[in-house]
């Protein structure tokens, strides 16, 4: 029986020909990620357990992304502890602000993640590495600690769900839109324990952004992990970048999926998720008029090259309208530096929104955006659970930077294309 | 290994940002994220929960981020046991690995609530609920797991 592409690397990982759905195996892993959040939970177990060396100082990557720049004094602790942690056991991919940025724009973007990787992460959007072509999968911080101690970690083989993809995306359509469709369509537990694999011919028609924001929100259908093959798109994107050499896995041509579901690209429409899942989508056309107080543009879903360039596209020479607060976050320094060269932070802010140093802030109601009572925020990033932005009373829409930034201009959910 | 206690119930898709919100994650303290556990869901549980009360609830429970902190909040709010049809992946997981027991049956899930006494005896499954006197097989964990379990969770299990 053939395996899927997830099967593979698994089975290599783990030093086996063959596994099946189910199977429980003990596998390698070639990186092991946590945040401010997730790792001092992970260094007091390390400790704890009386653990005094690291399994690989190259093969960990500790980013202080969440509540950093320091959110307040309890926050600051926590990235006090990861500093020095790093610090002790002189772990070579530590980011400290100046050089972090969202921890799933900041991996890829510098190469620290390759196709054929076998990665876990403490942070939920740990799948978005899929996206090059890696079995990675968000896991606690008590899997984190043993992962830094053992490099290994225990895993259930995954069976699979197949998306197969066929056609172009229309303007104004992005990744963000495939992904909530998806997941209106098979709902936020439509792929739990499994992985989606992306597949067709429309694979091809696919940015890397958008593949990095389609895997990343994965989780979000309750998957182990989304994946895409490895194409000419991926290595032209690795070339400099990736700081291994790349393991090209294929799913076997008899490889067996649980179930498959079909998207044509040309088809779909700018889409929402209204409050309180992500499951809950409307293309624009259903949305009606919903006002807005807040649109937050980045996060490590949407905080890539692509998104900024289209909310800028969108934003040039218009006004954020009078009510609204417009947040725009690039999702490393390096894509903010780049916003400054191409001229989009001028845009954003003669536009009246604001234009900030990387963070997840916003995303989980940390900082840099939070909302009150019954406010209402247009949001590219990737949950709109009860309180996840602010107060219980406040409502999040998850849509795509198109969508986010046209809304920004209007004051209401809009679709791009009317501006 | 058992449980008894009263029960707590929800319904589908609690996720782990209503378990504990992420306003309350700039601290790794048991006791601090035990005293907002649930509140933006159910404003009374911190109140109310007792040493060894059981949460029970349907589909897909845990859902969402992937903080340790949510089965440690449970956890350390006292709670014995949490009963779903089924549970988020990576919440699955991290409880295992803390060492708080979750069990899989949708029967059970469906059937108890609030307020019901149920027991649970770990070792073989068997979920019972007092106040009706219903009986429900839960699969009990397979060794890999049990193994985790036995040895207090999976730092100790690793540990040489």
């Amino acid at each position: 029986m053939g395996m899927t592409m997830t099967q593979k690397i698994l089975a290599a990982h783990a030093g086996l020909d063959h596994v099946e759905a189910g199977q429980l195996i003990d596998a390698k892993l070639d990186m092991v990620l946590g945040n401010d959040i997730t790792s001092p939970v992970a260094i007091n177990e390390f400790e704890k357990c009386g653990a005094t060396s690291v399994f690989d100082n190259t093969r960990i990557a500790l980013v202080l992304d969440h509540f950093a720049p320091n959110k307040d004094i309890k926050a600051a602790e926590q990235c006090r502890q990861t500093r020095n942690f790093a610090g002790k056991y002189d772990i070579k991919n530590f980011f400290d602000v100046g050089r972090m940025g969202i921890e799933h724009a900041l991996l890829p973007e510098q190469g620290i993640v390759v196709p054929g990787d076998c990665i876990i992460g403490a942070d939920s959007h740990t799948c978005t590495y899929g996206a090059v072509g890696a079995f990675s999968t968000g896991v606690g911080s008590t899997d984190m600690a043993a992962g830094m101690i053992s490099g290994k970690a225990w895993f259930k083989v995954p069976s699979a769900i197949q998306v197969k993809l066929t056609g172009k995306l229309p303007k104004w359509v992005s990744g963000k839109d495939v992904i909530l469709h998806l997941i209106g369509m098979i709902g936020v537990d439509g792929a739990l324990y499994k992985s989606l694999e992306f597949t067709g011919d429309g694979v091809k028609n696919l940015s890397m952004d958008d593949r990095l924001c389609i895997a990343n929100m994965a989780i979000e259908a309750g998957a182990k992990n989304g994946i895409f093959p490895v194409d000419e798109v991926t290595m032209e994107y690795g070339k400099g970048r990736f700081q291994r050499e790349a393991v090209v896995y294929e799913a076997d041509p008899d490889a067996v999926y649980e179930s498959v579901v079909e998207i044509d690209l040309s088809t779909l429409r700018p889409t929402v998720a209204f409050p309180h899942l992500p499951e809950n989508t409307k293309t624009i056309d259903e949305a009606g008029k919903v006002k807005i107080d807040q649109s937050v543009i980045g996060s490590c879903t949407n905080g890539r090259m692509e998104d900024m360039r289209t909310a800028a596209e969108i934003l040039k020479g218009r006004k954020v309208a009078a009510g609204v607060r417009c947040i725009i976050i690039p999702g490393t320094q390096q894509i903010y530096l780049q916003c400054v060269r191409e001229g989009l932070a001028e845009i954003f802010i003669e536009a009246g929104a604001i234009f900030s140093t990387p963070t997840c802030g916003p995303c989980l109601g940390g900082h840099m955006g939070v909302l009150g009572k019954g406010e209402k925020a247009v949001s590219t990033t990737n949950r709109n659970f009860v309180g996840r932005m602010g107060h219980v009373e406040s409502e999040v829409y998850l849509a795509s930077p198109a969508v986010a930034a046209a809304s920004a201009v209007t004051g209401y959910i809009t679709d791009p294309a009317s501006l | 290994m058992n449980a008894k206690g009263r029960v707590f119930k929800y319904g589908d898709n609690v996720d782990t940002d209503v378990i504990i919100p992420a306003r309350y994650l700039n601290t790794a303290s048991h006791a601090e994220l035990a005293a907002h556990c649930m509140e933006d869901i159910d404003k009374d549980f911190v109140k109310k929960a007792q040493p060894g009360d059981i949460i029970v609830a349907t589909k897909n429970f845990g859902c969402g981020s992937s903080r340790e902190h949510a089965p440690i909040a449970i956890k350390a709010s006292g709670i014995s046991c949490v009963i779903a049809s089924t549970f988020a992946r990576i919440f699955y997981r991290n409880a295992i690995n803390i060492g708080m027991p979750i069990l899989e049956c949708p029967e059970a899930a469906e059937d108890i609530q609030g307020g019901d006494e149920v027991s649970v005896d770990f070792d073989t499954g068997v979920i019972t609920n007092l106040t009706t006197g219903k009986t429900y097989q839960a699969q009990p964990f397979p060794p890999f797991i049990q193994n985790i379990i036995a040895k207090g969770g999976l730092l100790n299990s690793i540990a040489k």
